[in-house]
């Protein structure tokens, strides 16, 4: 693997942290015989950017190895511990970071690894019993603040943050990672028109506009399209930008609209790993059904390493 | 008795002037919530949220985690029934201090069964983190604020709202997990909460004059359900128990109670009246306590079959029967 951030202009840190979270994550997937492979392969520059570019974050004052679990959160567990604390503390000028899509969790893991925020043993950890390393993080997990595991309940979380924050001046932003399935949901366009009527500004969404969800491309006729209009429709600003290309992700991303600001990422599910597309229409979770595909993955893994 | 007109407009507004991280999310509800004077006296910390209330979880979920105390206002079943996995995940799960000011508990409203929450403690008990409160005179609702805010996450209220009858003294407010004890006796005990309370006050003297002593206990924290009054109570209660609820028998006091008694091998007989197992529709609070024997009459009935006697007692002995402002007897004994 290349190692972020050596020499050269961001783009070179960047385009590395991307390129190791899908050799990284494409390696937990073969050792652990399956995984999120397709978020990891449409969402890595969003990482790359949001963890390398895009957020104001301060140093993480978490454990670089994760802690086990301590319980739930709750009025006799004084033990329980935030995993925002991964993207540092929170100061009025800094932003906050508010995830989404928690099945992305593997590869949030794995950006937080690529920037120094945890250790690359943490994700030893991932899926094993007693450990806050989830599958399907929750706000104990590394570099997850609040809970949104059941998918469209983040963005109206980071509206009430973003409105606290608001009314107390700070001036760092709140950054939402997304994923387009969400917006089936209803709660979502219940968010953003009360995001477009209180005016928050200070929100910024970024969307992986990959076609996938769980029974597999999405039906875009019936529900999505057209998604960017729909969401400027309810009042915020929306660009659509080819989620691979830094240079257009960091324009997209630097707007300043004076509105809730959404960046449609338009992402290819297989990106950087080609045999992918061979699974398509269902790319949600990487399976692999025989010896002989498996390998055809290890030698795809070599190639990506070398 | 006192009737108190809309003891929560004027009391709430009060109450909140020096607490400036109190906030109000209201969905499209909010004079039917009687917070309208509130926005008019807060307006900088009132939201008015839109019929959207899977979103008025999340906001009020990320307006606590940065260190303000929503008060959201809307009607009961828009807060338990509607939003619920937002309720559960965005504010139960982290246990943030979010108050859920519920109104129209069971058949307090004619809006039939849209607007009823006949099983919103039943839901409300099952999920973990909520602290449940249920208000049943003036002097609780104007008392219920410093309980639910004194509690460091989430509280569920059944609030009443309009015309609320005082039936125990200004100067004795809601305590936390502690039940009131109206009348005493050994015959039986009955547990009642929020508007239930004045129709077993109402059965009190006509059944002492009939020769039935029951210790009467009405109950205002749902959850926790641990007051040491309840259990010895259930000890000492000769013929039973038995359990008057504006909710339906399944998952609410009854089954509380229920729960409390088989804990601790109490065996002997529970009676619980309430809605059994069905939802309402849409009447008057009267016909509606009649219908489903929510009413004095049916607890006079309930007493009848536990104890085996006829009482004489008719609906005229229990119209003309006077419900005045009573001290907890409790209270007196904690002393």
């Amino acid at each position: 693997m290349t190692s972020p951030g050596a020499a050269g202009d961001w783009h070179e840190g960047a385009q590395a942290v991307a390129d190791n979270i899908r050799t990284r994550v494409l390696g937990h997937v073969l050792r652990n015989n399956g995984g999120y492979m397709s978020q990891a392969l449409s969402s890595a520059e969003i990482f790359a950017m949001l963890y390398t570019r895009i957020m104001h974050l301060g140093p993480s004052t978490a454990p670089m190895v994760p802690r086990p679990f301590s319980g739930v959160p709750g009025p006799d567990n004084p033990h329980f511990f935030n995993g925002g604390a991964y993207n540092g503390p929170k100061s009025p000028e800094y932003d906050r970071f508010i995830f989404s899509p928690a099945h992305y969790a593997l590869v949030l893991y794995a950006a937080l690894i690529e920037v120094g925020r945890l250790a690359e043993e943490g994700l030893d950890q991932f899926d094993a019993d007693g450990s806050t390393v989830e599958m399907i993080g929750a706000e104990h997990s590394p570099g997850v603040e609040t809970t949104t595991g059941s998918l469209a309940q983040a963005l109206s979380q980071a509206g009430g943050i973003a409105l606290a924050r608001k009314r107390r001046g700070d001036t760092g932003k709140v950054w939402v990672m997304m994923s387009d399935g969400e917006f089936q949901e209803g709660q979502i366009w219940e968010a953003i028109a009360e995001l477009a009527r209180y005016e928050l500004d200070n929100v910024r969404v970024i969307v992986d506009v990959n076609g996938q969800q769980c029974d597999g491309c999405i039906d875009t006729d019936a529900y999505v399209e057209p998604l960017t209009n729909r969401i400027r429709a309810f009042g915020a600003s929306a660009v659509e930008v080819d989620g691979h290309n830094l240079d257009l992700l960091d324009e997209a991303m630097s707007l300043e609209t004076g509105k809730p600001h959404f960046v449609m990422a338009l992402t290819n599910p297989a990106k950087g790993l080609p045999i992918f597309e061979q699974r398509a229409p269902l790319l949600h979770y990487l399976r692999f059904v025989s010896p002989e595909e498996k390998a055809l993955y290890e030698e795809a893994y070599e190639g990506m390493v070398n | 008795m006192e009737i108190v007109k809309r003891p929560h407009v004027e009391n709430f507004i009060a109450w909140a002037k020096d607490k400036p991280e109190v906030v109000v999310l209201t969905s499209d509800l909010t004079n039917s919530s009687e917070v309208g004077k509130w926005r008019d006296t807060y307006p900088d910390r009132f939201f008015g949220m839109s019929m959207a209330e899977q979103n008025v979880m999340g906001f009020a979920s990320g307006l606590a985690r940065e260190g303000y105390v929503p008060y959201i206002h809307t009607f009961a079943v828009f807060i338990y029934r509607r939003p619920y996995d937002q309720l559960a995940m965005s504010i139960a799960y982290p246990n943030l201090p979010v108050k859920f000011i519920a109104f129209l508990p069971g058949i307090t409203t004619p809006g039939g069964v849209t607007h009823q929450a006949i099983e919103d403690v039943a839901i409300m008990r099952a999920t973990p983190n909520v602290r449940i409160l249920e208000t049943g005179d003036a002097t609780e609702v104007e008392t219920v604020l410093d309980v639910a805010h004194a509690i460091d996450g989430p509280v569920y209220v059944r609030m009443l709202r309009g015309e609320v009858p005082r039936l125990f003294p200004r100067h004795e407010p809601m305590e936390l997990d502690r039940v009131r004890m109206l009348s005493d006796g050994d015959d039986l005990v009955v547990f009642t909460a929020g508007i239930t309370t004045e129709e077993a006050m109402r059965a009190s003297q006509p059944l002492a004059d009939a020769g039935v002593a029951i210790r009467h206990l009405h109950v205002s924290t749902h959850k926790p359900f641990r007051d040491p009054l309840i259990l010895e109570s259930i000890e000492n209660a000769r013929h039973g128990v038995l359990t008057l609820e504006n909710h339906t028998i399944i998952g609410g006091l009854g089954s509380a109670v229920a729960e409390v008694m088989a804990e601790a091998g109490a065996g002997k007989r529970l009676l619980r009246l309430g809605l059994r197992d069905t939802y309402a529709h849409g009447a008057s609070r009267g016909y509606l306590m009649k219908e489903y024997g929510l009413d004095a009459a049916a607890l006079v009935a309930g007493v009848e079959e536990l104890t085996g006697k006829t009482t004489g007692i008719n609906e005229q002995d229990l119209a003309a029967a006077r419900v005045e402002a009573t001290h907890s007897l409790a209270k007196v004994e904690a002393l």
